[in-house]
């Protein structure tokens, strides 16, 4: 991957550079809903690190094959038993959470099979979502793209939701950045004002 | 578009080196049939070693003749433009050790007694088929395969190849095998075999000396054999209750279409494949552990391994399940080894690493492009 693609990559998906940014040089991470492994390559190039990709789509597969990512076809709602516990430094969840069946089982196993979890998701509680709902819609946007009907995400869920998760499952959270749509870090009232936030956490010791 | 290697013919090997064997017996002289396609580059780095399953042979791709039905057990695979491109991978296949295609076997003869070796010939594994396959690659001046491939009791070999010569290959292919047989799996096989042990004409595997062949126990192995190679949706669709003529006859004669076509199978296979090699094979396949010398662990069994790898299973194969692929690519993540594993969709059951499928030749034709990438 060149710099150009580098930086195509982080523009596209402002969560990259967050995650990127809590990951160590050389760190083993297993990227669970991983697409086409943009993330791993951007990883490895930004972080060096020894990853693998999860996922169930057989043309996302193909083109993580393609892009040179190590894949494992699987369901992530049928957990994470191919995978020894305590294998990675980091297990990532990227805009994925909110289209996970099994939300509470998955978490647990994230945090069985990695040191750390890291998750991304669309912010629910976003102004113009909650806007559209006031309107008497559901939201269409850049990070909620589908129509209600063809939705993969079942369970969508707001910053303030996913905090009260973590903590009603004894997990603590260990770093938090908020982001609008471009990129910028969102400081005050970032339930309402960010559109998508990155988590990383760790069991309650 | 031509797709095929074209017309081909086998090479045969001669080694004087003595081979020893897994179970201690020697093998002093043998010899390999062998074919290859495309062209081996000047650093020779481009050389991908094809192995073949119980009932393959060095005939991969390509044709024997202008006849179509004289292709290649994996021409489907193996070709220019196929997903193992013969325009970039100098291709090699060849007839195991213990075989009946030309390779030393049980029906050659053995020059110290002028007659076949028969029951004689050595019990031969996978560690042994791949030490003689490294002959193979040394007689061509290939330090190091760019992958080696196989599917099923040829995934096998791609595995070995991985523990025995760790640093011999970058990338092992390792298509519809398993780690080590299941119970289940070894019981097959052992009906299989009684089939032709009890076989009246078996004559204690030295049938050649009285000039009979133990057909009908190969037949019967054969036809149980391939009914776990395939699915039941696989035959469902294919034959379904259909009946032969139409209406029931209330005897034993063929009646059911699937009857009909099995036999048909047993029958084709009793008269191309020696009996004895077909227990060799069988025998190889339950003896392959690589975790039976580490406590049964597959994670330290697979800590020499250094090949990247490609793990392919099929969703309906029963005989050599996803679960076993699975197990494998569990101990190459333990021993933090590059990996990729997909699981097919695919509804030809055990036999689906030989049929034509867009997305597994998809997969594979990825993968490759990853091998060719680095030499």
């Amino acid at each position: 991957m060149n710099a150009n693609d580098t930086a195509a990559l982080a523009a596209s998906r402002p969560d990259f550079a967050a995650i990127a940014a809590w990951i160590p040089e050389g760190a083993s991470v297993l990227d669970l809903g991983c697409g086409d492994g943009s993330l791993l390559r951007y990883l490895r190039e930004m972080r060096s690190v020894h990853g693998y990709g999860v996922e169930i789509s057989d043309a996302k597969l193909v083109a993580c094959i393609r892009n040179g990512v190590n894949v494992i076809q699987g369901d992530l709602d049928s957990g994470l038993s191919g995978f020894e516990t305590n294998a990675f430094d980091f297990v990532v969840l990227s805009q994925t959470l909110q289209a996970i069946r099994h939300t509470e089982v998955l978490v647990r196993e994230m945090l069985r099979v990695g040191r750390e979890g890291i998750v991304s998701f669309p912010n629910f509680g976003y102004w113009k979502n909650r806007l559209n709902i006031l309107r008497g819609n559901m939201p269409v946007s850049e990070d909620l793209p589908y129509q209600w009907y063809d939705t993969p995400n079942v369970h969508l869920c707001t910053l303030q939701d996913f905090e009260t998760f973590c903590a009603q499952h004894r997990i603590d959270i260990l770093d938090r950045r908020v982001m609008t749509g471009g990129g910028s870090e969102v400081g005050t009232l970032p339930n309402l004002l960010g559109s998508t936030a990155a988590y990383r956490f760790r069991n309650v010791a | 578009m031509n797709d095929s290697v074209g017309i081909v013919s086998a090479q045969c090997a001669t080694f004087d080196t003595p081979l020893q064997f897994r179970s201690g017996a020697i093998l002093p002289r043998y010899e390999l049939v062998y074919e290859t396609y495309g062209t081996l580059n000047a650093d020779k780095t481009n050389a991908v070693l094809i192995c073949h399953a119980l009932s393959g042979h060095h005939h991969v791709a390509g044709r024997h003749s202008d006849d179509p039905k004289s292709a290649g057990w994996w021409d489907n695979m193996i070709g220019p433009g196929k997903p193992i491109d013969t325009d970039k991978f100098f291709v090699i296949g060849l007839n195991n050790l213990g075989g009946c295609h030309g390779s030393t076997g049980p029906s050659s003869t053995n020059p110290e007694t002028g007659k076949p070796y028969g029951a004689s010939f050595p019990m031969v594994t996978v560690e042994d088929w791949v030490k003689s396959q490294a002959r193979l690659a040394d007689m061509f001046g290939i330090r190091q395969f760019a992958a080696v491939v196989g599917g099923s009791l040829g995934g096998m070999q791609a595995l070995q190849w991985s523990l025995s010569y760790p640093e011999r290959l970058r990338h092992a292919l390792v298509i519809a095998a398993a780690p080590r047989l299941t119970a289940e799996n070894i019981a097959f096989n052992d009906v299989a075999r009684n089939a032709i042990l009890t076989d009246p004409d078996f004559h204690g595997g030295n049938f050649y000396e009285h000039g009979v062949v133990p057909s009908r126990g190969l037949r019967l192995a054969r036809m149980l054999g391939h009914i776990t190679y395939l699915s039941d949706d696989a035959m469902a669709d294919k034959f379904g209750r259909s009946l032969r003529s139409g209406k029931l006859g209330y005897n034993y004669d063929i009646e059911f279409e699937i009857e009909s076509y099995l036999r048909y199978q047993g029958d084709k296979f009793a008269k191309s494949f020696d009996a004895n090699t077909y227990l060799l094979m069988t025998k190889a396949l339950d003896y392959f552990d690589p975790s039976r010398e580490y406590d049964d662990d597959l994670n330290k069994a697979f800590a020499p391994a250094q090949a990247n790898f490609l793990v392919v299973s099929f969703t309906t194969d029963w005989r050599f399940a996803p679960e076993r692929s699975r197990a494998i690519v569990k101990a190459l993540l333990h021993n933090r080894r590059n990996v990729s594993y997909a699981e097919i969709s695919s509804t030809h059951g055990h036999d689906s690493f030989l049929m034509q499928h867009e997305h597994y030749h998809d997969v594979m034709r990825a993968y490759m492009a990853r091998v060719e990438a680095s030499l």
